[in-house]
């Protein structure tokens, strides 16, 4: 367990690494005439290799685009009115993550109606929210549960937990995200060439290697599964454009000591007993089919959308590019509200609001003005 | 004496001056000054520092310490990264109706030790008591009064080569507040650094006269902070991401909790920028006192006009560091 704790956090070995991933991209380019193109999919990713300093080295050497992997980025704004709606009732307990808080709606944030005297809790852990509830018999308490299958299972564990104590003033507003048919939106939508995936550790743990495979037998693209370090990102890297050059494409599982071929079974199997497939909107890229998982029919007096009418206008129209980013297609820097109007002070898309957001990662780490 | 303070320990009648003179000139030992209105104060110096901070750290009792210990250290260090020599705190205290007495006396206590430790005294001070639910248990203010007799810092002196020396490990208060709080569902053994770092200071400005500038990175850590140096005086830094000192706690709860140790809030902790010169000495100085041991040497200026904070990582290359931002964080000091 400790080893797992204490990451490798080796700064020798990832720049011995890091010359050997330069030289191979340099081979690729001479052989392809263009940099290879990396998928990193997740937020998480994002931030570690804006953080770690990656993504300016590597800059000339590999195109590292950011993908649809930060639940608070690809929430809709239609899901982030409803939720700031549910806010209006009275009596009510609004428990969310940090991050939702301040993503802007069409009139206001969570945060703002926090300021405004509503009762909105940040909790760290979603089973906090049961608690909340039974401490608060009088009031209906509501967890607002985003998350892809990562976080999913957590969201499975509290409805689990919330029904069997019985707690009748607990409910969820479930908008999930799964991470199958996102990538396959992208690779089928062609807008942008995707030659590798650099696929995140955390959620893998949940789906296992063999949910991956779909990428190799229908698409012919690699991936492989990596951790947040530098010395594994860089591996990753490396073992993917080791691969495109070659022509040996699989899915390779870089993070062996936590990640199995199956994955959490027991996780999947509660997933499955909750929740089931429904077709979600996906901010700046629309509806796509059974892409999220919601309330089952059975467990529905759990289903805030069946417990209160919350009816939402059309979403304001803003310049936000969120939706472009998300998909890979520009860079932050492109969108023309970039560190202008929209910074973490006022962000106006949710990219720059979550501490996994593309926007926020290149604000932070990547902005030499 | 009630269990609970109520508002009639605030209302200037019997009960207050019970409390006034039970609990704080009791702790403080101010008893001439407290006859008067005003404390009444001689002083030798050519150059007067005063600093005032308010306190609203939840919770009031953490690892390491508790509000009242916060409060007289947060100004002492304030007063003596100045260049000053601190002598005197004034407090002012808002207790919130049914604010338990004993955690009052702990509280009031712990400022007289610390008041003590660092060799200053309380002289003047406020209660106000104010209805249940306008306050969250006890909030308090504190100003120092600090004397120069000659100027001991120079900050327009600052010029490329300077070393940037931090006097220990950065994250603890900020990472044992939060998990003190309970809310993060995280447990650790870290204790707050907050303490009094006068003595420090002044062995080391009496070990080197080329002492430029000395801080406390509060909130918004080390990088806030040294942004704030960068551009108030129009000097470039970097620092090495390698030699910035982080207890293996720390690095696991921000890895967890999404935080950046650069940026989390430390109440004991000194940035010294002294000439290179210097630098050694001045190391050892502050190692040679408790609060110091993992002092290290993390950075220099790297150019004198323009005001960038640059981060070297530990895979050599560089990113530029910025003040936090938008980041949610609880209630810290």
């Amino acid at each position: 367990m400790q080893e797992i704790i204490d990451y490798p956090s080796n700064p020798e070995l990832a720049k011995k690494l890091l010359v050997k991933l330069l030289a191979l991209s340099e081979r690729y380019i001479d052989k392809y005439g263009r940099r290879p193109v990396i998928m990193e999919v997740c937020g998480s990713h994002t931030m570690a290799l804006a953080r770690t300093g990656l993504k300016s080295i590597l800059k000339d050497h590999v195109n590292l685009i950011s993908g649809p992997g930060c639940p608070v980025c690809v929430t809709d704004q239609i899901s982030i009115d409803a939720m700031i709606e549910l806010t209006e009732g009275e009596n009510r307990i609004i428990c969310s993550f940090g991050d939702m808080m301040r993503v802007p709606g069409t009139k206001r944030s969570l945060m703002e109606s926090k300021t405004a005297g509503k009762d909105i809790r940040v909790i760290y852990s979603p089973l906090d929210s049961v608690t909340i509830a039974e401490e608060n018999p009088d009031k209906e308490v509501v967890f607002l549960g985003i998350g892809f299958e990562t976080t999913i299972p957590i969201l499975a564990a509290t409805l689990k937990t919330a029904d069997e104590r019985n707690v009748k003033n607990f409910s969820m507003w479930v908008t999930t995200k799964l991470v199958e048919p996102i990538l396959r939106t992208l690779l089928d939508s062609k807008k942008v060439t995707i030659d590798g995936f650099l696929l995140p550790g955390h959620v893998s743990i949940v789906l296992g290697k063999n949910s991956y495979n779909f990428l190799v037998e229908e698409y012919n693209v690699p991936g492989v599964i990596s951790g947040f370090e530098s010395v594994e990102m860089i591996s990753g890297l490396y073992k993917l454009i080791e691969m495109l050059m070659i022509d040996d494409i699989h899915i390779i599982n870089d993070h062996k000591k936590i990640v199995t071929d199956e994955g959490n079974v027991y996780a999947q199997r509660l997933m499955q007993q909750y929740l089931e497939p429904v077709d979600e909107a996906w901010r700046g890229i629309g509806v796509i089919k059974n892409s999220g998982l919601d309330i089952k029919k059975e467990y529905e007096h759990l289903n805030a959308k069946k417990r209160f009418n919350i009816t939402v206008g059309e979403p304001r129209k803003t310049k936000c590019r969120c939706g472009e980013v998300i998909s890979g297609l520009i860079s932050p820097n492109e969108c023309s509200l970039f560190a202008k109007s929209c910074h973490p002070i006022n962000p106006i898309g949710p990219c720059m609001v979550s501490t996994e957001g593309s926007c926020a990662a290149y604000y932070q780490y990547m902005r030499e003005d | 004496m009630s269990e609970k303070i109520s508002l009639a320990h605030g209302d200037g009648g019997e009960l207050a001056h019970k409390l006034i003179q039970d609990v704080f000139v009791n702790a403080f030992r101010h008893f001439e000054q407290s006859k008067l209105d005003s404390a009444i104060l001689s002083c030798d110096a050519d150059k007067i520092a005063i600093s005032t901070d308010t306190f609203v750290v939840s919770p009031i009792f953490y690892p390491g310490g508790n509000i009242g210990k916060l409060a007289v250290a947060g100004t002492v260090n304030d007063i003596a990264v100045s260049g000053a020599v601190p002598h005197y705190l004034t407090s002012g205290f808002i207790i919130e109706e049914g604010f338990l007495l004993k955690d009052l006396i702990e509280i009031v206590e712990s400022m007289a030790t610390e008041a003590k430790k660092a060799g200053v005294s309380i002289i003047a001070g406020d209660t106000k008591v104010v209805e249940a639910g306008s306050a969250d248990g006890i909030y308090i203010n504190t100003t120092g009064f600090g004397s120069i007799k000659k100027d001991r810092i120079d900050p327009d002196k600052m010029q490329a080569g300077d070393s940037i020396i931090i006097s220990g490990t950065l994250g603890d208060h900020g990472i044992a507040i939060l998990a003190a709080r309970g809310e993060l569902g995280i447990k650790t053994e870290l204790k707050s650094d907050c303490a009094s770092l006068n003595y420090m200071i002044d062995a080391v400005l009496k070990t080197s006269d080329k002492v430029r500038i000395m801080r406390d990175p509060t909130r918004g850590g080390l990088a806030t902070t040294l942004v704030e140096i960068c551009e108030d005086f129009h000097v470039s830094m970097e620092i090495r991401e390698e030699d910035i000192p982080v207890k293996r706690e720390v690095h696991g709860a921000c890895d967890i909790l999404g935080y950046e140790p650069i940026y989390l809030a430390n109440e004991g902790k000194i940035i010294f920028i002294v000439a290179k010169s210097d630098e050694q000495k001045v190391l050892d100085t502050i190692r040679d006192f408790t609060e110091g041991v993992d002092a290290k040497i993390i950075g220099e200026i790297t150019d004198v006009g323009s005001s960038k904070l640059f981060l070297r990582t530990e895979l050599g290359t560089t990113r530029r560091l910025n003040r936090l931002s938008g980041i949610l964080l609880p209630r810290i000091c």
